[in-house]
């Protein structure tokens, strides 16, 4: 499908997705309340079918944090990407760990770097960074003058 | 829910494999219980060598980003380099000339070449054959002293900027790639005697760690080892980029799903990438090695994803830009990360000495999956 | 073989170490420092790129067990220098510590590489990389590159070797903060 039939049969299922311009797979914004309904819609609809989560990530804008999630389908060959904007002071979304089995270790991930609440995640803990690290390294706000050396 | 080291109500044994192990190949801790030699459940813990590269790549410029790749998966440093390059000339819009383009295939391929050879001596060696170490070291040492000439290092060569490749090649270089192809093709069936039609080695690598397609894709598996579950994930086939859509060369995919498989799903790879050097190596076009770009490299506002298919699988770089000289945000979806979440699911009910083995086919390289 | 250094005791004339030994014990000195520095097993411990190098320089075409280091021993009770090759992380760091102090006497260091000598290209603007190996465990040998070629790290361990038969002091700081010379001989 093109992106422009992706976007179509997106919005006429979850109406309230916000397109963004430019990129050369469709970018669209989901709530973060809708994010459960619209990822089975993804994964388990016969013409859809992306079933492949190939990249899960968080990016920190100053004001808020915002999720991003590619998917690819192995059969039709389209992909897309969805991003969701969080609250900063209290970023919380629910996992895909049931759909896609590969989301586990990249929301313990981005839990620990960013701070992210990944609601009903099996086993949230911190994987990459001692167990007694304080902070999220990857905020922007994140001072660490004792192990940082600025150039 | 971290377990601790000792044994539990119900009679299993918690036991630690690295951070320092021979077999783990890099510091990986895996927390395992046992119920006797089975396996219950693998809990890896990573972490023991996270430089945090993505923060530092915030802070340095668009050319200085892309060799901190190289020493994240250190085995197949050209192809990573060959994915950041390409992501910043996506951004710019900068066109590659064909002598680069080729040039850069053929140090990729010859990298995979290195790549496969060492992991099957390092393979061998965790099942307890010393002898295939030192033959497989003996053709890397060949493909090193081509690098070194061209490129003036052995193992993280920066070479592949932004525009093209950093120096021309060396006039010896076409030869030297004539004597690697004759003297693999001799040398293939040896690694075949040795290793392939081995009784214990397949005694040891048929039927074990099963993973099944779907849940392969699930997983997020990528590279050598979802080709042998039948998943067909080549990006050189699927999303071709620079040149690889004008070869010929198949994609390699097997169906039974277990580690013997994976083992000759790269046993052949290697003899697609010598296919490649071949159609290649007499036909590199005249010209200029690097396009004329700009001092100062500014990637417009926006985001930029690109995909390369290294070693192991596949490589994504994904960089938020605000239109300033370094990334705002950059991202590298490494092919052991997702390689290693499955790794659980494909020893359960299967011996510790098992283990080994499944780990050594899934090819795993640790800086890789810590960043 | 570790002695406080004491004030000589009042008897006709004054006691004073020689220092380098004395006549007998010289000879019987230089030929255990030799048989050490031409036997000295390595243990595996590599945690990143400089590891392949090693390995290489493991391989047939760089041979080191031609200068004694024929056998890689997994466990550090039967090791006795270690060539930290890669990249120390603060998480990494007390498992370092703790396997130096669980190898027995006498033990030595080769820290191969820029990232084990002084953090290398993840110096600036990481927050979980120990800038040097050295912050963790006393350092004999240090090789340059990024990584070093196989000629490097061999002539590393030849230096290693050198500075073993020549009999090396080495001065700690115990935990009461007296001083004490550790004499190698």
């Amino acid at each position: 499908m093109t992106n422009e039939e992706l976007i179509n049969e997106l919005t006429t299922i979850q109406p309230n997705l916000v397109p963004e311009a430019g990129g050369e797979w469709p970018n669209l914004f989901v709530e973060a309340a809708d994010w459960p309904k619209l990822a089975q819609a993804l994964r388990f609809k016969d013409d859809l079918f992306f079933d492949y989560l190939f990249c899960l990530t968080c990016v920190d804008w100053k004001t808020h944090l915002s999720m991003v999630y590619h998917l690819s389908s192995t059969l039709h060959r389209h992909n897309i990407v969805i991003k969701s904007k969080l609250n900063r002071e209290k970023p919380e979304i629910q996992t895909v760990c049931d759909i896609w089995r590969t989301a586990e270790f990249h929301e313990r991930e981005v839990y620990e770097l960013f701070g992210v609440n990944f609601l009903q995640h099996p086993d949230l803990r911190k994987l990459i960074l001692p167990d007694d690290w304080v902070g999220y390294p990857l905020r922007k706000d994140y001072e660490d003058p004792i192990n940082m050396i600025k150039l | 829910m971290i377990e601790e080291i000792g044994t539990t109500k119900e009679g299993d044994l918690i036991i630690n494999v690295g951070p320092q192990h021979p077999a783990t190949h890099g510091v990986l801790h895996l927390v395992i219980t046992l119920n006797g030699e089975t396996i219950k459940k693998i809990e890896p813990h990573l972490g023991y060598i996270h430089r945090s590269i993505e923060k530092m790549c915030e802070s340095l410029s668009y050319r200085q980003f892309i060799y901190t790749t190289s020493r994240m998966d250190y085995l197949s440093s050209h192809i990573n380099n060959h994915g950041c390059a390409m992501l910043v000339e996506k951004g710019m819009q900068i066109e590659v000339p064909p002598r680069a383009q080729v040039i850069r295939i053929m140090m990729d391929e010859l990298t995979r070449i290195a790549s496969h050879v060492l992991w099957w001596g390092a393979m061998a060696m965790d099942l307890g054959a010393m002898t295939p170490y030192f033959h497989a070291f003996r053709e890397r040492e060949l493909i090193n002293d081509i690098m070194e000439e061209t490129c003036g290092a052995r193992l993280t060569m920066n070479y592949q900027v932004p525009g093209g490749v950093m120096a021309d090649i060396h006039p010896n270089f076409q030869r030297r790639v004539k004597d690697i192809i004759k003297q693999l093709y001799k040398k293939l069936p040896e690694y075949d005697e040795l290793v392939t039609g081995n009784t214990i080695f397949k005694a040891r690598t048929m039927g074990i760690g099963y993973i099944s397609k779907e849940d392969a894709i699930s997983y997020g598996v990528t590279g050598p080892s979802a080709r042998a579950s039948g998943v067909s994930c080549d990006i050189r086939k699927l999303y071709p980029y620079e040149g690889y859509e004008k070869l010929h060369f198949n994609e390699v995919l097997h169906t039974d799903c277990d580690t013997y498989s994976r083992y000759l799903v790269r046993m052949l790879e290697i003899r697609e990438s010598i296919s490649i050097l071949e159609q290649l190596v007499d036909n590199i076009p005249e010209g200029d090695f690097q396009a004329k770009t700009k001092a100062v490299l500014k990637l417009p506002k926006g985001e930029f994803y690109t995909r390369v298919e290294t070693a192991r699988g596949e490589l994504g770089v994904y960089v938020v830009s605000e239109g300033g000289t370094t990334p705002y945000r950059i991202k590298f979806r490494s092919p052991g990360f997702s390689n290693l979440s499955a790794l659980d699911m494909m020893s359960r009910g299967q011996k510790i000495g098992d283990m080994v083995a499944i780990m050594g086919s899934l090819d795993l390289v640790i800086p890789d999956i810590d960043r | 073989m570790m002695s406080t250094e004491q004030q000589p005791i009042k008897f006709p004339g004054q006691v004073i170490d020689t220092p380098g030994g004395g006549i007998l014990s010289g000879p019987i000195d230089d030929v255990i420092n030799w048989a050490r520095s031409n036997s000295l097993w390595p243990l595996t411990f590599a945690t990143s790129c400089c590891a392949i190098e090693m390995m290489s320089t493991a391989a047939a075409k760089y041979d080191f067990s031609r200068f004694g280091f024929e056998v890689y021993r997994a466990t550090p009770r039967q090791a006795d220098v270690i060539i930290i090759a890669g990249t120390i992380v603060n998480k990494m760091a007390p498992v370092l510590k703790r396997l130096y102090d669980q190898m027995g006497e006498p033990k030595y260091v080769i820290a191969m590489g820029a990232c084990a000598t002084s953090g290398g290209p993840f110096f600036y603007n990481t927050y979980s990389v120990v800038k040097g190996a050295d912050h963790v465990i006393p350092v004999d040998v240090y090789v340059a590159g990024c990584p070093p070629r196989p000629e490097a790290l061999l002539h590393a361990l030849i230096a290693l070797q050198e500075k073993i038969k020549a009999g090396t002091k080495r001065e700690r700081i115990d935990i009461d903060g007296n001083k004490l010379i550790d004499k190698r001989v």
